[in-house]
Order: structure tokens, then C-alpha cells, then sequence
């Protein structure tokens, strides 16, 4: 069923306008807005970077879940398509949320990585389950089973995500600062206001470039058919791709 | 440039700045890179496309010709 049945590029230019925006001001804020923590000094300036990509990285999962239930449901091949990406996405989100925490682990703890702290462990732990996903669907030759078994995946990896934040949360033993919680917190007015829009930017960033994947994914699919119907059925032919195609 | 250097607080750059700059770099290297490869990718399927097109269009000429070469009754 229809993987290319929306526009994908419609409001691109718009919302990538609107991410350029937003995380220039973010950068303005951090930079020249936001006091020094009283602790962590100017170090600290990684939060406002680290704490959304780790954030998206995880709603991206989460997403990804939810987008392969909706695959599931209906079996329409563009919810797998979305799945795909959100989570594609979510991974590159990861990998930069993995590497500005061990630059700021470094410089405040003096080690790059600390086994001991349940945040950390956690999070690689979701990380190297989702690593798991594209080699997952490369394994599957055939598109149908491809998307119904990865979405059974997204689904199962999506709700760990929650689970394993709420077990982390529970730990009593911990070296990882606690900023935000539901009672509020410790961050002060200025600090927050940034924080809430580096948020918005990196969440902005992730809408722009999932859109854009969205954009390419379909035409590449337009394109192949549109060959095949020229050319042939040998010039349409896919390669095994971990992509839905 | 000197009037936003001129507005900056004064910055402890010589202890934190290199692992602030790091962090941020990494960020935005991590975002070239990926718009790179999605650049990569859209001048393939423009090139995929404009071969496609001239394909099209030599067959339709390929046809007109037959069609002027057929003797008419």
C-alpha cells in the first residue's frame, strides 16, 4: 500500500526556516543570556545541548513505536516508512546526545565514561537495542515481512524506553545530576527559558530532517516505479535495503 | 562582531571553552555530515531522473520517425 501517498516536501521550507530560527536564538540564549552555573561554571553550557538530543533521541523511539503500531494496524507501508525514519533519526540524535555527554563527563567528572551511573548505562543500553534495528530489517529480503517484523521490534523497543526512564529515575545511586522533574526542578527562570528553547530547536531539527528523509524516501520510491513502468521491471529493481522500498 | 564580543560576559574559555567548542562542534559536524549524504543522495535521484527523461524523449522521437516512415494508403 501507498509509501509515497503524501507530500512529504510540503512546508519544508517553512519548518526548516522556523529550526534555523529557533536554534539561533537557543545559541544566543546559552551563549550570551544564561548565567554561569554557580557549580559547574561555563561547562555547564554543554546541558543545553546534550539534554534535547538525548531527549529527541528517546522520544524518537518512542515515536518509532508508536508510528510501527499504527503499520500494524492498518498494514499501510508508510506508517513502517515513518517508523523507519523516526527512528533512523532518533539514532543520529543518539549518537550526538552519547558523544556531548562524554565530552561533558570528561571535563566535569574527569572521565569519559562512568559505568557506575544508571543514566549512562541506560541510555547506551537503548542505544545498542536500537542498533539492532537496521541489521534487523537488512536480514529480511521480503519488503512485507521486513516492515511487519520491524515494526513488532519498534513496538517492543518503544515501550522500554518509558520503562527503563521510570527504573532509572527509581535508582537510588546515581553521580547524574537531576535538573528536571516534575516538581519543577532546580533550574532557574533564565536557564529554564533557554533550556526550554534549545528544546524546541533540536525538536524543530528533528521534525526538519525526518520531513526531509520522508521527502527523499519518496521521490527514490516515485523514481523506481516510474522506471519500471518505462523501462521495465529490471530497471525498477531494488537492491535489499534496510529502507522500506 | 566586536559589538556581540563587546556584550559577552567574560568566559573562563581557557579550562571549559575547548570541551564547550568540542561539544558544539560535534553537533554541527554531525549535521553536515548527514546533510551531506541527503545532498548526495538528491543529486543521484536527479540524475536517475534527467537520464529517465532522455530516455523518454529519444523513444518518442523514435516513434514520430516510424510514424513518417509508414506509407500512407
Amino acid at each position: 500500500m501507498g509509501l509515497i501517498s503524501d507530500n512529504y516536501g510540503r512546508g519544508l521550507r517553512v519548518l526548516a526556516l522556523a529550526t534555523i530560527a529557533t536554534l539561533a536564538a537557543a545559541l544566543s540564549l546559552v551563549f550570551f543570556y544564561a548565567p554561569l552555573d554557580a557549580d559547574q561554571g561555563f561547562i555547564q553550557k554543554i546541558f543545553y545541548l546534550h539534554v534535547p538530543l538525548a531527549i529527541m533521541a528517546l522520544c524518537g523511539f518512542v515515536l518509532g513505536g508508536l508510528l510501527a503500531v499504527a503499520h500494524l494496524r492498518t498494514g499501510d507501508r508508510k506508517w513502517d516508512m515513518r517508523s523507519y525514519v523516526a527512528i533512523h533519526m532518533a539514532l543520529i540524535f543518539g549518537v550526538g546526545g552519547l558523544i556531548t555527554g562524554s565530552i561533558w563527563a570528561k571535563a566535569s567528572w574527569g572521565h569519559w565514561w562512568v559505568w557506575e551511573d544508571p543514566t549512562l548505562v541506560s541510555f547506551l543500553i537503548v542505544m545498542l537495542l536500537f542498533a539492532t534495528y537496521q541489521p534487523l530489517r537488512f536480514s529480511i529480503e521480503d519488503p512485507e515481512r521486513q516492515a511487519r517484523y520491524a515494526s513488532v521490534f519498534a513496538v517492543v523497543g518503544g515501550a522500554f524506553v518509558p520503562m527503563n526512564f521510570i527504573v532509572v529515575r527509581l535508582a537510588q545511586g546515581f553521580v547524574h545530576p537531576r535538573v528536571l522533574t516534575l516538581t519543577g526542578g532546580n533550574l532557574p527562570g533564565s536557564m529554564r527559558l533557554t533550556f526550554t528553547v534549545s528544546l524546541t530547536g533540536i525538536a524543530l531539527l528533528y521534525a526538519t530532517l525526518c520531513r526531509l528523509e520522508l521527502s527523499a524516501k519518496s521521490s527514490r520510491i516515485q523514481l523506481r516505479r516510474l522506471r519500471r513502468e518505462v523501462l521495465g521491471e529490471a530497471a525498477g529493481f531494488a537492491r535489499r535495503s534496510a529502507a522500506p522500498s | 562582531m566586536s559589538a556581540i564580543l563587546a556584550v559577552a560576559p567574560a568566559l573562563p574559555l581557557h579550562k571549559a571553552g575547548p570541551y564547550v567548542a568540542a561539544a558544539y562542534i560535534v553537533f554541527v559536524v554531525l549535521l553536515l555530515v548527514y546533510l551531506g549524504i541527503m545532498g548526495r543522495r538528491t543529486s543521484r535521484t536527479e540524475r536517475e531522473l534527467s537520464a529517465l527523461r532522455r530516455e523518454l524523449e529519444r523513444r518518442r522521437v523514435e516513434s514520430d520517425s516510424e510514424r513518417e516512415q509508414e506509407p500512407v494508403l
